[in-house]
């Protein structure tokens, strides 16, 4: 396992609320997520996990609870949200790549208009990143020549080129044929060595088993069961977790 | 090395297909040219056999007419293309500027969507001709000492560009809401705020999808330029008037006309092969 700081959580959220209408997605959350660890969210589908990324990267306004980054209080009404939305990246199953750039312009854009990097800066920044997924050969080609598999590890990229200071990944291999999902997890993977904090939505059980430090179970909007992964995965505590992981590791 | 495409050799089926789909284009495309040359035929048969048709070609298609008339309108078309220039520059601006309040989501600026909306409606609504003599006569009729007097082709620009506004930001607006919202999610998501997310993300795409519509309109307009010859603006249509005053013949009309249409041919074949691009890029299989 990697090094985890445990001295201060680098995100804190605390009774996160979200009701769409009557109906309440969130029932009041709790999430300590520390330097360098790797947390999966896991949970059937409407359970809240999108809806709990959306509100953490503050894409979402929450309806009660607080959030802090380190020692900001993100959830205050007077925080520059595009400045803390910079700093806590967020990639989307279906990768939504920008369709009038090239892959090395989509990866430069926030570097240059939100970090305020010059051009040269940026596309460095951004070739050493696509160097580094096997991608520079394909820089100046637009997303609809790559494959899925391609996309997403380019969205992915995008977000960590920010240098975030959490990434929060939101089913990022459910919109991929098979073949494709293990080149994206091996990038997750080595975000992982390389230190990144990351809070993951997955329906890939086995890798986060193998990659997570941290296992949460949402369950209707509320966190039925969580605890460290390994132990997580072999000793499930609540019949609601059992019921769910036999579901999914039998389909 | 797998074989390319240039050395392999088709099988005979195949060639026999090739073969018989070039005989069959052939057949149609000549059937083609011959319907069309026989429509013609008829149509000018049927012309120039008209009681009429003599005094007709004298005063619609009289050379020595053309000849002396066509330094003024020639003039007349210059002030026309200003006149154009300065309006598109105008439409583009304030259309776009309208658009982008009708898509303001946020409450407070729901004052400024009401006014867009009201404004867009209006003026879809008032025929130019009447936005023309409005602004074209009532504006001066004001008598504002402070803005002198003001040329009638600025006011003509003007009222083209109170009408066209409207026209154009209902294509923009068409086009920033055809863009899929988990773009601007993406956008957002990186930290950029609504006006770069809009001006970085948004808006090339939006612009780009509908390019052919907004061509369009400006075929449109470079007609409708004509119309400031009703304010006294000696453009290329007033210029004509003038000539067929003093020869009591038609065929400066005639002249002005064939100039708007060379015009216009360029901007049209432009918009066709920017269509044509963006359909191909948009769907395979468009040939069906
Ligand atoms: N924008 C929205 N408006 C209304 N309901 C929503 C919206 N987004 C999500 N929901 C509802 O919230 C619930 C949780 O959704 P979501 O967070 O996407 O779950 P998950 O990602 O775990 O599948 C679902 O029942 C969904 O229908
Ligand atoms: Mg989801």
């Amino acid at each position: 396992m990697t090094d985890i700081d445990w001295s201060k959580p680098r995100l804190r959220a605390t009774g996160i609320r979200k009701n769409y209408d009557e109906r309440v997605v969130l029932g009041g959350v709790d999430l300590e997520v520390y330097p360098g660890q790797i947390v999966a969210l896991i949970g059937s589908s409407g359970s809240g996990k999108s809806t709990l990324l959306r509100c953490l990267n503050l894409i979402e306004q929450i309806d009660d609870g607080q959030i802090w980054l380190e020692d900001q209080d993100i959830s205050a009404p007077e925080v520059d949200q595009d400045l803390v939305r910079q700093e806590i990246g967020l990639v989307f199953q279906s990768f939504n790549l920008f369709a009038h750039l090239s892959i090395l312009d989509n990866i430069t854009l926030a570097l240059r208009h939100v970090q305020g990097k010059s051009k040269e800066e940026a596309e460095s920044i951004a070739l050493r990143w696509l160097d580094r997924i096997g991608l520079a050969d394909k820089s100046h080609s637009y997303p609809d020549k790559l494959s899925g598999g391609q996309q997403q590890r380019t969205a992915i990229v995008r977000a960590v080129a920010l240098n975030p200071k959490l990434l929060l990944l939101d089913e990022v291999t459910s919109a991929l044929d098979p073949e494709l999902v293990g080149e994206v997890l091996e990038l997750i993977r080595d975000l992982k060595q390389s230190g990144t904090t990351i809070v993951m939505a997955t329906h890939e059980l086995s890798f986060a088993r193998d990659v997570a430090d941290w296992v949460i179970f949402l369950d209707k909007g509320v966190i039925a069961e969580e605890g460290e992964a390994v132990e997580f995965f072999r000793n499930p505590r609540e019949a609601r977790t059992k019921e769910f992981l036999a579901r999914l590791s039998g389909r | 090395m797998t074989q390319t495409q240039s050395e392999y050799e088709p099988s005979a089926i195949e060639h026999a297909r090739r073969s018989f789909r070039i005989q069959r284009k052939r057949k149609s495309t000549l059937v083609a040219i011959a319907s069309t040359l026989l429509f013609s035929l008829v149509v000018a048969i049927g012309l120039v056999s008209t009681p009429g048709w003599e005094r007709v070609t004298e005063s619609f298609f009289n050379i020595e007419v053309g000849i002396e008339a066509f330094p003024r309108i020639l003039e007349g078309i210059w002030l026309n293309l200003r006149v154009l220039f300065f309006t598109t520059i105008s439409v583009v601006v304030f259309g776009l500027l309208l658009a982008l309040l009708r898509t303001l989501r946020n409450p407070v600026f729901f004052p400024l969507r009401l006014f867009a909306h009201g404004y867009v409606d209006f003026f879809r609504g008032l025929p130019l001709i009447i936005v023309l003599y409005i602004v074209g006569f009532g504006i001066p009729g004001l008598r504002l000492e402070w803005l002198g007097r003001i040329p009638v082709e600025v006011l003509g620009t003007v009222a083209l560009t109170l009408t066209y506004s409207a026209y154009v930001s209902e294509v923009f607006r068409a086009g920033i809401e055809s863009i899929h919202p988990s773009q601007r999610l993406a956008a957002r998501s990186l930290g950029l705020s609504y006006g770069k997310s809009m001006r970085l993300v948004v808006l090339p795409q939006a612009i780009r999808r509908v390019a052919p519509p907004l061509m369009n309109d400006f075929v449109a307009l470079q007609k409708d330029v004509g119309l400031i010859s009703v304010l006294g603006a000696i453009d290329a249509v007033r210029g004509a008037q003038i000539e067929v005053a003093t020869y009591a013949n038609f065929t400066p009309y005639v002249l002005a006309g064939i100039l708007f249409v060379l015009l216009a041919i360029p901007t049209v074949r432009f918009t066709d092969r920017i269509s044509a691009k963006l359909a191909q890029r948009e769907q395979s299989g468009s040939a069906l």
